[in-house]
């Protein structure tokens, strides 16, 4: 990674300038370390290291837990390296210099990981810091005494900071390589339980007995990723891609339809040939999905914020729970039926639709941040209600109604025990909600929450009903989340009022947000990546290790997520345009496309006009 | 004109809260005719359009569209009947494309050879606006705005188009451009009520106007009498007083 490649110099890197190795901003670069440093402590601190150093990735040389800090300077060197290149401003030229700045910043983070392990030795700060452990002391000396952990960890944040920033001086193509091969014997060593529930002989061939890869099965997997990606796999994939983007008309169509018939035997398929994990995974995905698909409606395309969209979640759960389980409160009437599961999931949706009716009425009138924190109180209200003394004889309290039967289908039952048939249940209801989402977007509804979503004021003036159409979304919602809160209780089989916490309402809308908002293809994205990888509130994702700082995860994705990407991982088209409007603006205004100032003279809008 | 008003405020009081807004204000805009409403910050003008689309209930009296009183019909309502207006400011939707601006102000109509039809009387009015259709409309220019704004206003096929402050955060050159729009659209037999500050030009295209003051109209007359009447030239035409 010294040299440039000769093959990538191109004609516009001759007014690249020149600066010696040590000609950068050291201020920034002492800075950038210092947040590696700090992150490095957080992290020590927040017990990852320690809870996930018995997890073995590679046996015996990495375990998660130091994968855990290892990143950080590698990331934060690549980052450095990041030029925002104006047009018309001379770039600098890619050289030494870029990996004695990410050296710098690896280093002054490592140091804060030596400064770290001197306050550990010196003092005792158990009390308030709890994760302030001798087995993080133990993990950060690499059990070899204070002074090796000392000098180690700047070393290894310099290495690992200019590994990162060196990245930039290779070939696109070798960087790709490099990374596909680091990244894929990382996702086959942290995946092992997963890897091992789809495809059982592997466990041998690349396991150690007490988990991790074998050394050298982590060696072939790097070597087969780096000539894979090398060779162009990559760009194999990019070329269906574009094929697909630049397609028109029924070829697109053609494409599309293939695409869709791929990926429904792919999810026919895939939980016939798996074991139990990931059908349960999968299980879990279809519930949150279902979930996610609703609060999109409602948050995506009308653009109401609902926090206390678990309400709706718990009505569909206790209701079918009522109405199917014998153990339901001891206060209903007689008469009171108890009834199959399809039966109940028609009542269900009825009570949903009226429950959102009720709790809409009196919120919709509200506009933004007050909605938000209405529909929040709401939100626990609704578990409070089950909860209660008041209606124990109803819902039992805290007990919960227990003994929910399997969803009876004649040909087939759905139960907890058999995730595979409960994954097929939500495929289904899955499918129905994709399709509803997909013709109410582009329904007359769908015009009217757009425009609601985008100045509700003038939506009125163009009398557009915006109190019915909001209520619309929240009962569509409410409808979609009913049916995941039925699954819920045929596949637990029990259902408590913990089951809906706040905590749910807040990561169904992490997966809109991180999904993509308003974009169906974002929203499933969103939750086949983060319940499926991560888990949702109580169900375990596949880095089950990573269950205690899901939250802490969750929390600092949407956060890089607002700064990086706040359309989403697959956004919505129009959503990508509001949130980079500036950016477009600049954009078209250095073009001379538009012009943005209204005191213009109009002779230059003329201009503007003839660009 | 005809004998009818299209839109007619009988007794009309408003209140916010306990506030007084609106007292006991009669108008009447007949078909095909440019009436404007003056009036100082604070005067009640906003209210008044608000009043007349339903977006705020009268206390008191009635608002006639048409020879029918609406009082309790929704906003959508009197849109269907031809009322539609033009926001302060514009207020587009920023960040839709301007022909999703058309559309929306098309929401109440299902006649699909009729917004066609008006599609392109919206084209040959503005051309412009034809040039820019799949662009964002908040990157438009603020007379391409403009254009928009009255663009999606007429999607609506109304009889009467109700403009607020219609110059308002427009550089002056573009003033006197906008006014020729709107006379542009007069022209086309939509009456036109409009709620301005630049009294003088105003008065300078309309037919009739009122002036309202602290919610009560204080004088009613043709635009050529009040452009002479020396009170109003005081207050609002901006002449210093000269005896």
């Amino acid at each position: 990674m010294t040299a440039v490649t000769p093959g990538a110099a191109t004609a516009t890197e001759l007014e690249l300038v020149q600066k010696g190795a040590f000609d950068f901003d050291w201020n920034e670069a002492i800075r950038k370390g210092a947040i590696v440093a700090l992150t490095l402590a957080f992290i020590a601190l927040s017990g990852m290291p320690v809870g996930l150093d018995d997890r073995s990735l590679i046996e015996p040389i990495l375990s998660m837990g130091y994968v855990a800090l290892l990143w950080v300077p590698f990331v934060l060197g690549w980052l450095s390296g990041n030029e925002t290149v104006l047009e018309g401003m001379a770039a600098t030229k890619r050289g030494l210099r870029d990996v004695v700045r990410g050296d710098v910043i690896g280093f002054v983070g490592g140091l804060g990981l030596s400064l770290l392990v001197i306050l550990l030795n010196a003092f005792d700060l158990r009390d308030p810091l709890v994760n302030w452990s001798p087995q993080l002391i133990e993990l950060l000396q690499f059990d070899r005494g204070q002074g090796f952990g000392i000098v180690a960890w700047p070393i290894i944040g310099g290495v690992l900071g200019a590994a990162g920033a060196g990245l930039h001086l290779v070939s696109p193509r070798l960087r790709k390589a490099i990374l596909s091969a680091v990244i894929t014997v990382l996702l086959v060593a942290i995946f092992e339980t997963f890897i091992v529930d789809v495809i059982d002989f592997l466990d041998d061939l690349l396991y150690e007995k007490q988990g991790g890869l074998k050394l050298v099965a982590a060696i072939v997997i790097a070597v087969v990723a780096f000539i894979a990606s090398y060779a162009g796999a990559g760009r194999a994939v990019g070329q269906v891609r574009s094929n697909y983007h630049q397609a028109t008309g029924a070829a697109k169509k053609s494409q599309t339809i293939t695409f869709i018939a791929i990926a429904a035997i792919a999810l026919i398929v895939t939980p016939m040939i798996t074991g139990k994990i990931t059908q349960e995974l999968l299980a879990n995905i279809g519930i949150f999905l279902l979930l996610a698909l609703g609060l999109n409606i409602v948050v995506g395309l009308a653009g109401i914020l609902d926090l206390g969209y678990v309400a709706f979640f718990a009505v569909g759960g206790y209701t079918t729970a009522v109405l199917t389980s014998p153990n339901r409160g001891e206060d209903w009437p007689e008469w009171f039926p108890i009834m199959p599961w399809w039966g109940a999931l028609l009542v269900t949706i009825v009570v949903a639709a009226l429950v959102g009716l009720f709790i809409g009425a009196p919120v919709i009138r509200m506009r933004g941040d007050y909605l938000a924190i209405v529909t929040l109180g709401f939100g626990e209200i609704i578990r409070i209600l089950f909860l209660s003394d008041w209606l124990n004889g109803y819902f039992n309290g805290a007990q919960g109604i227990t003994n929910v039967p399997a969803a009876d289908f004649g040909f087939a039952q759905v139960k907890g025990t058999d995730p595979r048939s409960v994954f097929y249940l939500v495929l289904v209801f899955a499918v129905i909600s994709i399709y509803v989402s997909w013709r109410l977007e582009r329904s007359r509804l769908g015009r009217a929450w757009m425009a609601i979503r985008e100045d509700e004021s003038v939506a009125e003036a163009m009398g557009i009903n915006t109190v019915n159409m909001k209520l619309m979304a929240f009962v569509v919602g409410a409808v979609l989340a009913s049916f995941s809160g039925a699954i819920f209780a045929a596949k637990v089989g029990s259902i408590f009022p913990t089951s809906f916490l706040i905590l749910v309402s807040i990561i169904i809308l992490v997966v809109v947000i991180v999904g993509g908002m308003g974009n169906i293809i974002g929203v499933i994205v969103g939750a086949a990546v983060l319940i499926g990888v991560l888990g949702g509130p109580k169900q375990p994702g596949l880095l089950a290790e990573f269950s205690e700082y899901k939250l802490l995860i969750y929390g600092a994705l949407l956060v890089v997520m607002m700064l990086q990407r706040p359309e989403g991982l697959v956004p919505n088209a129009r959503r990508s345009r509001e949130l980079h409007q500036d950016e477009f603006l600049q954009d078209a205004w250095l073009k001379g496309e538009v012009d943005t100032d209204d005191d213009d003279e109009p002779g230059t809008e003329v201009q503007g006009a003839l660009a | 004109m005809s004998d009818t008003p299209l839109l007619e405020f009988r007794n009309i009081n408003t209140h916010y809260g306990a506030v007084h807004i609106l007292k006991d204000v009669n108008l009447a805009i007949y078909p095909g005719e440019m009436v404007c409403l003056l009036g100082g910050n604070a005067s009640g003008k906003s209210t008044t359009l608000k009043t007349l689309l339903g977006m705020v209930t009268p206390t008191s009296g009635e608002v006639v569209l048409d020879g029918e009183v609406v009082n309790d019909k929704p906003t959508s309502y009197r849109v269907e009947r031809g009322i539609t207006m033009v926001p302060e400011n514009r207020r587009l939707f920023k960040r839709l494309s301007v022909l999703e601006n058309l559309q929306l102000g098309a929401y109440l109509r299902d006649d699909k050879d009729g917004i066609a039809n008006d599609l392109e009387r919206i084209y040959s009015m503005f051309p412009r606006v034809k040039e820019r259709l799949s662009q964002r409309a908040g990157t438009l220019s603020g007379g391409e705005q403009q254009m928009v704004a009255m663009g999606r206003a007429l999607m609506a096929s109304p009889r009467v188009l109700l403009m607020d402050e219609p110059s308002m955060g427009l550089a002056p050159a573009l003033v006197q451009t906008n006014f020729e729009l709107i006379q542009q659209i007069h022209e086309e037999g939509i009456a036109i009520f409009m709620v301005e500050q630049n009294a003088n030009m105003a008065l300078s295209i309309a037919d009739r106007g009122w002036v309202l003051q602290t919610g009560r109209v204080v004088l009613d007359d043709t635009a050529d009498a009040l452009l002479q009447n020396p009170d109003l030239r005081k207050s609002y035409l901006g002449e210093a007083t000269s005896h």
